[in-house]
């Protein structure tokens, strides 16, 4: 900047001594004019400060400068490309994650809950039927231990080693058989006519409620923090690759400025070129990630919010369902004191749940977007709302002293509270489905805004790169 | 304690450290002292005051608890009133029972669907149901964890509790008993290849189960207290009723199983791998239990007791053989109740 002539660019003065464009760095070892005399002197120096040096040196020439300005160019856009495509890889990969991997481990988990759950359920209405289980609830419980089973090996393959799921995932290994064992012995002990087949079925769903569903929990949390968490990777902007990208942006269009200045000619083709490459990273980067990120966040607000409202739903009406079930089964065996009253603790936990189902109902009925998710949540509120006049109507007649007459009204084949609780299963089961399409479209989008954006980035900051150093280049040659 | 009173020296809080040990040996002396004067008691020891006054009590009035009853009678009193003003659905009987005694008061998984409850007890509440409301099945069983049957007596969620509940000073402080209906003992059940031999020195470091608010765990702690029990024998395991003991007895988590022999017979006869071991080692007797102060009913109850037994057609001896014949073998013997003599007056 310093320099005395300021616009003594154009015709080259053949005084100079130059060697042909080779970037400044520290290897050509014959930069000015005076330099030699310090290459064999007495004190011997780091390649470093040689390096220094001769960058000084080179500063000081025209030439040297242009080198100079070429190279930041070059390595400005090159560090923006390499910026834009790692963070754009790493929001991608984390994008496919949600979409891939941890949203449906997250519903596997809740899938492994509601399994051990329902088998439990099915189990126990099964005793009370009688000796001999319905084949109807014996393929539903031999489904359930299925789902649960794959769900666990899917968890399984999954998790990290060493991680808190694994050793969740292991504990539900080692669980299930024990608790298969335990129905097995109910059964058998059942079709002998013993009552100590009911003492077994006792001990294995305190084993279930005690043991494996709150383990089941655990795994269905972890896996939820871990959706968040590759959300949270996913969604960020990348402001380091703008960051980048303006500062290239705005070192070109210096440079680009002072190339005017000195030459009067307007435009430098390789400058204008690396201007282009990079407004177009710039600008594919920052539209991209928006509208990735907008789907991304639609899929969480829409789908990923209503799967575990949905989720949490089903489970809710599955435990009011087995709570159902075991009040007729303890037959007030258990109560709870509540503000001075003394409640069957079954009952009493039937109902907390099922005022959690209808608050979740009304969650998933207020977070679905279209048509087709509010149906199946209004239909499932509707076999709510019989489920409870029945369930009442079967509690009267067991407070009453007509056993029969109240398991005929709770696993019945006519008009009993089953009916309406397999409505709201099956209900749940269609919106969960609808939902689950819901947010695969949405992250999918998200995933698709992006694609292509590394590899683009990458490409076209080395052409931008190259432009840059060949207009430079261009510049330079008219020293010779 | 040589050690820290040296340390203590040390320090220079000699007289203090002293003092504290002084104080500790004397809380413990006023701890051990009332439990060693209670043993006494009740052989007519004295001790302090608050003491004997309990041991006294007892002594008085309860040495053949299966005695304080009172006499029977027809007449319909305030309770029974108030049972027979109960109206439409509501005209029930409440009776806590058992629904997982073998032959007892247990569901018969294969008796098609019904899941009606039966057995023994169950006949009993049959036959109080007739007598008391004209209907043998005006009744509303409600299942009754073991530790659960005196509180459902006083908070008026049951009339009545039958199910194999021995009659004993404890529980008649809080409630009444009838006349005795059945006689038993507390025995030993282990598998037959198990080296346990009885209620002995065989059962030195084992697993005994119990169903929690027994007699047979009561019987145990007081035993091991006592010295008449090994103390390493650990019974730490409890559980809501006698037959989840089987369940942890056949998955090997405990070793033995302690409860009334007639139940022990029960579990025996589900699992042919498992037997009694050796004798009774008390004598006890099942009674129904019934609010302290429910007089008429207890007495009704009485009466009702009386024909039962009289009754050779349709009343206890029918019962027994078809319910406990096969499990207690056909001599009843051991089983009948003495003959019953009412000596509580009010």
């Amino acid at each position: 900047m310093n320099q005395p002539p300021r616009t003594s660019a154009p015709p080259p003065p053949l005084g100079t001594p130059t060697l042909p464009a080779v970037p400044p760095q520290p290897g050509p070892p014959d930069p000015a004019g005076p330099a030699p005399a310090a290459a064999p002197g007495p004190p011997r120096r780091t390649a470093f400060a040689e390096g220094v040096d001769r960058l000084r040196a080179a500063a000081v020439t025209e030439p040297g400068r242009l080198r100079l300005i070429g190279a930041l160019l070059a390595l400005l856009i090159v560090a923006f490309g390499a910026v834009t495509a790692w963070q754009s890889t790493e929001r991608a990969d984390a994008a496919d994650d949600v979409l891939h991997r941890s949203q449906p481990l997250s519903s596997g988990a809740a899938d492994i809950y509601r399994s051990l759950a329902d088998a439990n359920t099915a189990a126990s209405s099964g005793f009370l039927a009688g000796g001999q289980e319905s084949e109807s609830s014996r393929d539903r419980y031999e489904k359930d231990i299925r789902t649960a089973a794959a769900g666990l090996v899917t968890a399984a393959t999954n998790s990290d080693p060493r991680s808190a799921s694994a050793a969740t995932i292991a504990e539900l290994n080692r669980l299930l058989p024990e608790y298969k064992g335990l129905i097995e012995r109910a059964r058998t002990y059942n079709r002998q006519g013993f009552p100590v087949g009911g003492a077994y079925l006792r001990y294995a769903n305190e084993k279930m409620q005690k043991e494996m569903l709150p383990a089941a929990e655990d795994l269905y949390t972890t896996e939820n923090r871990r959706l968040g968490d590759d959300y949270a990777d996913a969604t960020p902007y990348p402001w380091a690759a703008v960051a980048l990208g303006v500062l290239a942006l705005a070192a070109l269009g210096w440079a680009q400025l002072r190339t005017y200045r000195r030459t009067n000619r307007v435009l430098n083709h390789g400058l204008v070129a690396a201007t282009a490459a990079t407004v177009v990273v710039l600008l594919w980067l920052v539209v991209g990630h928006t509208v990735a990120r907008a789907h991304l966040d639609d899929s969480r607000d829409h789908g990923v919010r209503s799967l575990n409202v949905l989720h949490d739903a089903r489970i809710a009406s599955l435990k009011a369902r087995g709570n159902e079930n075991l009040t007729l089964v303890a037959r007030g065996a258990e109560t709870r004191t509540v503000n001075g009253t003394a409640l069957d603790a079954y009952d009493y936990d039937y109902q907390r749940n099922m005022k959690a189902l209808a608050a979740k109902l009304a969650d998933a009925g207020r977070l679905a977007d279209d048509d087709t998710g509010r149906k199946p949540v209004a239909a499932a509120a509707g076999d709510m709302t019989e489920w409870q006049k029945r369930h009442r109507a079967a509690r009267a007649a067991d407070e009453n002293g007509a056993y029969q007459q109240a398991l005929r009204k709770v696993i019945g084949d006519e008009g009993a509270t089953v009916e309406c609780f397999d409505g709201v299963d099956a209900r749940l089961a269609e919106a969960l489905e609808h939902e689950r399409r819901e947010f695969a479209r949405a992250a999918g989008d998200g995933l698709d805004a992006m694609t292509g954006l590394p590899v683009g980035a990458g490409v076209l900051a080395v052409l931008g790169a190259a432009g840059a150093v060949l207009g430079i280049g261009r510049r330079l040659s008219e020293y010779r | 304690m040589r050690a820290r009173r040296l340390r203590a020296s040390l320090r220079g809080w000699g007289g203090v450290g002293a003092m504290a040990v002084v104080c500790a040996l004397a809380v413990l002396f006023a701890l051990l002292l009332p439990a060693a004067r209670s043993h006494g008691g009740d052989t007519g020891g004295t001790g302090g005051p608050g003491v004997t006054r309990g041991s006294q009590t007892r002594a008085e009035e309860c040495t053949d608890p299966e005695e304080q009853t009172l006499a029977p009678s027809a007449a319909d009193g305030p309770t029974i009133d108030a049972i027979k003003s109960r109206t439409g659905e509501k005209r029930k009987l409440v009776v806590g029972v058992d629904q997982n005694s073998y032959r007892w008061g247990y569901r018969d998984p294969n008796s098609g669907g019904t899941a009606e409850l039966e057995g023994f007890d169950i006949d009993l509440v049959h036959r109080i149901a007739e007598d008391i409301l004209g209907d043998p099945d005006a009744v509303q069983f409600k299942a009754i964890p073991t530790n659960q049957r005196i509180p459902a007596i006083q908070d008026g969620r049951v009339d009545m509790v039958v199910r194999t509940m021995t009659i004993n000073c404890d529980r008649m402080k809080d409630v009444a008993f009838s006349a005795p209906y059945f006689r038993t003992g507390q025995q030993l059940l282990a598998p037959r290849s198990s080296p346990i031999t009885g209620y002995d020195g065989s059962l030195a470091g084992k697993k005994i189960c119990t169903a929690a608010g027994s007699t047979a765990y009561s019987t145990l702690e007081q035993d091991r207290a006592d010295g008449d029990l090994v103390a390493s024998a650990d019974l730490s395991t409890t559980v809501p009723n006698q037959l989840d003991c089987l369940v942890r007895l056949q998955l090997g988590e405990v070793d033995a199983v302690v409860t009334d022999g007639a139940l022990a017979a029960s579990q025996a006869a589900q699992d042919p791998t498992v037997q009694l071991k050796g004798d009774p080692f008390t004598t006890e007797y099942y009674g129904v239990a019934m609010k302290k102060d429910a007089d008429d009913l207890v007495r009704r109850v009485n009466r009702i007791l009386v024909e039962f037994r009289a009754d050779t057609t349709g009343g206890w001896q029918r019962s027994y053989d078809v319910w406990l014949s096969e499990t207690l073998g056909r001599d009843t013997a051991k089983y009948e109740p003495p003959d019953p003599r009412y000596l509580r007056k009010s």
